[in-house]
């Protein structure tokens, strides 16, 4: 982020986060060094165990197992999140930051009707009455593409098919209007057909609502159609991050380049065999020394595996956890004349 | 379907339907009144979204699930009623790969013994129990096959990541050399960067075995890339089926179409195309006339009245619309 910019709305500086096991901390998030710009869309990629959850739990200061340590800073418009005490966190949670998770049907409690436990939120957090608070809830809910809210607020979660029940949450999240929008793989449970519909309406969220999303995801598609700028983390660390045309049309990290090219094409001639990465990723008790990918990267050498490689600028904004830039040796740029270009 | 009279298809299902009952004497038509075949060699993607019947379809291939009505045959021979007794003798011949590696494998077992007990069971092709000797060269053979060290026969489950896992499921799936290979979602619950190892793997064990899959799946890319036949099931029907790019790119039924324009591009600065409103209706209470007809952007008084049935687009193509879509190179189409 060039220094003329203003203050991005959220700073992540050096986030780490440990969790304790067989008598030593266990590294599960290390390093993690992010911004997003006010009504930005940033797409946190990865795969299991890459430490995406845990970096957006960190953020909402929601890791409360015992012996965790959390080091590092937040800065969420210049207030510094970790370590503050638990009142003022929670008078932000929900308020300022809001967050959905990928199973609408476990984030609801189901006992209370989908308008009371929304009406519920908003009385938590501004001084109004029940009869206001609903009226906020039945507008939401209408924004938010649920048909005839009014009924629909007095149904229960069950009720609701998965769609309408992503819907309801979202609206829920954006009752207070949050400035800041977590969201933790929305629509992995959702058919893509649903998908599409829920990916719609986060897009649009920063016209209507002016908010910014970090929209938490394992698919490159997702990230690929809705976010400006994209961050890939592998094993904990930050790979490459940059604006997503950058990341998908040059990407700079050998992760982020077999991953794009192992993902089968939908247009296009099909290749006989896919590209693969051999192996998997490792287990967090169980990290390489030196860069993560190193066991399963085609060009991995002697360099790669004395220290993990620090973040090399690759172009604005743009930047490679890899030593392959430095040493006179980039990635090409990938072909994406593979058909999946056309319509 | 049915234009090359050469081979004999490997498996035939009629008219097969699957009924539920739900309780207050409802029902729920999982799956409802499918035909196709299934020719020996051939990958057939089975696709939909969830509730489609795509599992309930692949389970009943197997008797699984016992059928409500209609006619399964396997290799010729009438299964749909076989007791268990008869149908076990059929069963080393067809085999199912399920999505969850995990709950498919006893956590308390090492994987040499789980690889084993279905050679142990099962009679070999001579009719008599297959020696010590004979097992033991087979289950380092199947681990060889799938492309795990033999020395990883002595370990349990839990030690394996979940690709390896699903190898050694696949590798027990094929302990019997089986004909016919239904696979329920085998690479949905992995990693972006194990999925095409296993998708490779599929295709390698075809090539060198000559297996035929049902591929159960609801990523259309992973069906694209593995199978050479798609079927797309909605609300418990075959809408579309035909040659895989015919049925994705050439789609003649709106609800394929609107499927493949859902599945979010790998391209910054597409514009993605306005999704498909509305959600699926319950399979137990199915809209009358065309299943498809509530959210169908193209929809027609005749379709609110009467179901179409599934009929030809161009040789080996078939759809079930009143007006099937003529597609355009740029993917828009008309109505």
């Amino acid at each position: 982020m060039p220094a003329d910019r203003p203050a991005p709305l959220l700073d992540v500086r050096d986030l780490c986060v440990g969790f304790p096991a067989r008598g030593r901390m266990v590294p599960i998030v290390e390093h993690v060094s992010f911004s997003l710009p006010e009504a930005g869309i940033l797409g946190l990629v990865g795969e299991s165990g890459s430490g995406k959850s845990v970096t957006a739990m960190a953020i909402m200061g929601l890791i409360d197992t015992p012996g965790v340590r959390v080091s590092g800073s937040v800065r969420f418009r210049g207030r510094e999140l970790v370590g503050l005490p638990p009142r003022q966190m929670r008078r932000l949670r929900g308020r300022d930051i809001a967050m959905i998770f990928q199973d609408p049907m476990t984030a609801f409690t189901p006992v209370y009707t989908i308008g009371w436990q929304i009406d519920e939120q908003i009385r938590a957090h501004e001084r109004v009455s029940r009869t206001q608070a609903r009226a906020r809830t039945v507008r939401i809910l209408g924004e938010m593409g649920v048909p005839d809210p009014e009924r629909m607020a007095r149904r229960y979660p069950h009720q609701l098919s998965g769609g309408l029940r992503q819907r309801a949450m979202i609206a829920m999240a954006l009752s207070c209007n949050p400035t800041l929008l977590i969201a933790d793989e929305p629509t992995t449970a959702l058919d893509v057909t649903v998908q599409a519909q829920i990916l719609d309406l986060i897009r649009s969220l920063r016209a209507t609502h002016g908010s910014s999303v970090l929209l938490i995801t394992h698919d490159m598609g997702v990230v690929a159609q809705t976010c400006d700028s994209t961050l890939v983390l592998y094993s904990g660390r930050v790979a490459e991050t940059g604006p997503s045309g950058r990341v998908f049309d040059h990407p700079g990290h050998p992760y982020t380049a077999a991953l794009l090219d192992s993902i089968p094409p939908l247009y296009g001639p099909r290749p006989d065999r896919l590209p693969a990465i051999a192996g998997a990723p490792p287990v967090p008790t169980d990290r390489p020394a030196g860069c993560a990918f190193g066991p399963r990267c085609a060009h991995v050498h002697a360099t790669c595996t004395a220290a993990p490689p620090a973040l090399v600028p690759l172009g604005p904004g743009h930047a490679a956890a890899c030593v392959l830039p430095a040493e006179g040796t980039p990635l090409p740029p990938r072909t994406v004349a593979r058909g999946d270009a056309c319509p | 379907m049915n234009d090359t009279p050469a081979p004999a298809p490997l498996m035939v299902v009629r008219n097969l339907s699957k009924t539920y009952h739900v309780g207050h004497g409802r029902h729920l038509v999982a799956v409802d009144g499918i035909s196709l075949s299934v020719m020996p060699g051939e990958m057939l993607g089975l696709v939909g979204e969830s509730g489609c019947g795509k599992s309930t379809l692949g389970r009943c291939m197997l008797r699984l699930t016992d059928i409500s009505s209609g006619q399964v045959v396997f290799e010729g021979r009438d299964i749909t009623t076989l007791p268990e007794r008869r149908l076990r003798p059929l069963r080393p011949r067809m085999q199912m790969v399920f999505q969850d590696s995990s709950a498919c494998l006893n956590p308390r077992r090492r994987i040499g013994d789980l690889l084993a007990e279905p050679l142990r069971v099962h009679r070999g092709p001579d009719g008599r129990r297959r020696s010590a000797v004979d097992i033991e060269r087979r289950v380092r053979d199947l681990m060889d096959l799938v492309g795990l060290p033999a020395a990883a026969l002595a370990r349990y489950p839990h030690e394996f990541s979940g690709g390896q896992r699903q190898r050694i499921n696949i590798a027990r799936a094929l302990a019997l050399s089986p004909r016919l290979v239904v696979a329920d979602e085998p690479v949905s619950a992995l990693d972006v960067s194990v999925q095409a190892q296993i998708v490779n793997l599929f295709a390698d064990l075809q090539a060198r075995l000559g297996l035929t899959y049902v591929f159960v799946a609801h990523d259309l890319a992973v069906v694209r890339q593995v199978s050479t036949r798609v079927a797309v099931m909605y609300l418990g029907a075959i809408v579309e089926i035909g040659a895989t790019d015919d049925v994705l790119h050439r789609s003649a039924h709106p609800y394929t179409a609107a499927l493949t324009a859902a599945v979010p591009r790998h391209v910054v600065g597409a514009t993605p195309p306005p999704p498909l409103g509305g959600d699926i209706p319950s399979p137990v209470n199915r809209p009358a006339g065309c299943r498809f007809h509530t959210r169908c952007p193209y929809v027609q008084d005749r379709c609110r009245a009467e179901a179409p049935a599934l009929h030809s687009i161009r040789p080996g193509h078939e759809a079930a619309c009143h007006f099937p879509l003529a597609p355009h190179r740029d993917g828009s189409v008309d109505a």
